[in-house]
């Protein structure tokens, strides 16, 4: 098995990528309660909204340490403004209206940037070529692209920006205070719409660093693309525990390294040489999600929801 | 000389279900004023309105002369009006120390939130041996402290106290009483929400007892102690 450390690799890449996204779902969940299934529709438009920067604004023949910048501050830009749009003007009109209203609304909100995108961004009714970073490097036994080492850079340095974030800023302090307890963090002087803003933005810029990763890693983005990654990072939120910024990274890598081992080596066990490959690689995700609600469905990293006094 | 805080008529609802009918009552600074009173009678619905939390449907609050309604929660503390609400609601997960510098969110003033923490520790000192613990992991009692130490953090002119001895043990009772005297003592205003009548009428400048929405009767604290029917329906004799 020689390929182990190359898979462990790849599993351990597209985990960081589902991290980054499920740290959208399980900041807004752990603040509002709401599972924004419109979440993977802003990681796409941040996508678009990086490609847009390199194909429409940069000039030709720009060097990609320039043009890489400037996409996440585009992408950043385009998918923050589609988060805190989407709470300001779908979301919070539904506060304390009862949980299916929400969960409806992002559906619909889903399906509706989808679309728009579709028709309206020139050339979206098909896949789109996205600039790649492809030099490769050989380390040891696993080979590496440049936009992995940016993959794994930038899921390193959010992470870790927005664990400071959270525990040693004023801001960080009354995010999680209201994540506990939204109406006494308001008699503390908390603004909490304000912090529910901030929770939809931080989750919409994460979710544009790993839709440029995505772009710069497989070479192309659609306006599907965010379905299936959105649906894999909720996934990652649940098996960490949702609500949870360190679950979410956690079983995003959980859930990444599983999904590639199980495609990889499963065919090997006898009597399942059918079920090897990546075409079976959801079914293996969804199955460890199946797992996990049904042994720990708290998460990994999820507390027992305890009754309030 | 006008009150402190004011209310005119106040009336609030849940949807169809009014839950305030229409109160009116004032507290003048250094007062401690209480409302006492069952169940369901509109107490904590009427703190939860002159702090921001509900809407009223019709009435005045005025604080310092300002009104109050249409204030957002928020911005009602930085006026000077401090919750510490029924049940305690602490923040679990953070630290005693991290929930008192929570109740001082909205100040600036480093060496003067250091200062009044160690005033609650000195208050409580059970909160300063465990400042680093988590508050979920305190006893109700203790849980009850930091929220009055919480609450007393931002410095407020009227202090609104929510069913402080709710679900403690007598000695923890006496504890958190003696505790609101000696607020009292230093000059605190008090909003004493509570259904220990007895404890709360001895220490009461002024009392109201409430029903089903409705003020049924006002006096100062001794009076109300010594009224045949509060001592009937909530002192528990016959």
């Amino acid at each position: 098995m020689n390929t182990l450390p190359q898979q462990l690799a790849n599993g351990l890449l597209l985990g960081s990528m589902y991290g980054l996204i499920a740290i959208g779902y399980t900041m807004v969940y752990g603040i509002v309660q709401l599972i924004n299934f419109a979440h993977g529709e802003i990681f796409m438009t941040g996508a678009f909204g990086a490609f847009t920067v390199y194909f429409y604004i940069l000039p030709d023949g720009t060097s990609m340490a320039v043009a890489v910048p400037l996409m996440l501050i585009g992408g950043g830009l385009v998918a923050i403004l589609i988060a805190v749009g989407a709470e300001r003007f779908a979301y919070r009109p539904l506060r304390g209206a009862p949980r299916l209203a929400p969960l409806i609304t992002a559906i619909g909100l889903s399906l509706a940037l989808q679309e728009v995108v579709r028709n309206f961004y020139p050339g979206a009714d098909r896949a789109i070529a996205f600039p790649g970073l492809d030099t490769t490097h050989d380390i040891g036994s696993i080979t590496i692209k440049d936009a992995d080492i940016f993959l794994i850079l930038s899921a390193i340095v959010c992470m870790a920006a927005l664990a400071y974030f959270v525990r040693k800023s004023r801001t960080g302090r009354a995010m999680q205070a209201t994540a506990q307890d939204p109406d006494t963090a308001q008699l503390m002087g908390i603004d909490t719409n304000r912090i529910i803003v901030i929770a939809f933005a931080i989750g919409g810029f994460f979710a544009a660093v790993a839709a440029v990763a995505y772009g710069l890693k497989y070479g192309n983005i659609d306006y599907r693309m965010g379905f299936l990654m959105g649906l894999k990072a909720f996934t990652a939120a649940v098996l960490g525990g949702i609500g949870n910024i360190y679950g979410a990274m956690l079983g995003g890598l959980v859930l990444g390294i599983a999904e590639t081992l199980a495609s990889a080596y499963i065919d090997e066990i006898p009597g399942m040489q059918q079920l090897g490959g990546q075409s079976w690689a959801n079914v293996w995700a969804f199955c460890l999600l199946i797992l996990v609600l049904l042994v720990r469905p708290q998460g990994l990293l999820g507390e027992r929801v305890a009754d309030r006094a | 000389m006008t009150a402190l805080l004011e209310v005119e008529d106040l009336r609030v609802a849940y949807g169809k279900i009014e839950a305030v009918k229409g109160i009116s009552f004032s507290v003048e600074a250094g007062q401690v004023v209480t409302l006492i009173g069952t169940n369901g009678a509109g107490k904590t619905t009427t703190l939860r309105t002159l702090s921001g939390l509900l809407k009223p449907t019709s009435g005045k609050i005025l604080f310092e002369g300002k009104p109050l309604t249409g204030v957002p929660a928020h911005k009602i503390v930085a006026l000077g009006l401090a919750h510490s609400p029924e049940g305690r609601h602490i923040f679990p997960r953070l630290t005693i120390f991290e929930n008192l510098q929570l109740g001082a969110f909205l100040r600036n003033d480093k060496e003067g939130i250091a200062k009044d923490i160690q005033k609650a520790y000195d208050l409580f000192p059970i909160l300063g041996e465990r400042r680093n613990q988590a508050a979920g992991t305190l006893s109700g009692g203790e849980q009850q402290m930091l929220a009055m130490g919480r609450a007393l953090m931002s410095q407020p002119k009227l202090l609104m106290l929510d069913e402080p001895s709710m679900g403690l043990s007598p000695i923890m009772m006496q504890k958190i009483m003696a505790t609101i005297a000696e607020l009292k003592s230093q000059g605190t205003t008090i909003l004493l929400v509570e259904q220990n009548a007895q404890a709360a009428l001895s220490l009461a400048d002024q009392g109201h007892v409430m029903e089903v929405g409705n003020i049924v009767l006002s006096g100062t604290g001794q009076d109300l102690l010594h009224d045949e029917s509060v001592r009937k329906a909530y002192l528990g004799e016959d």
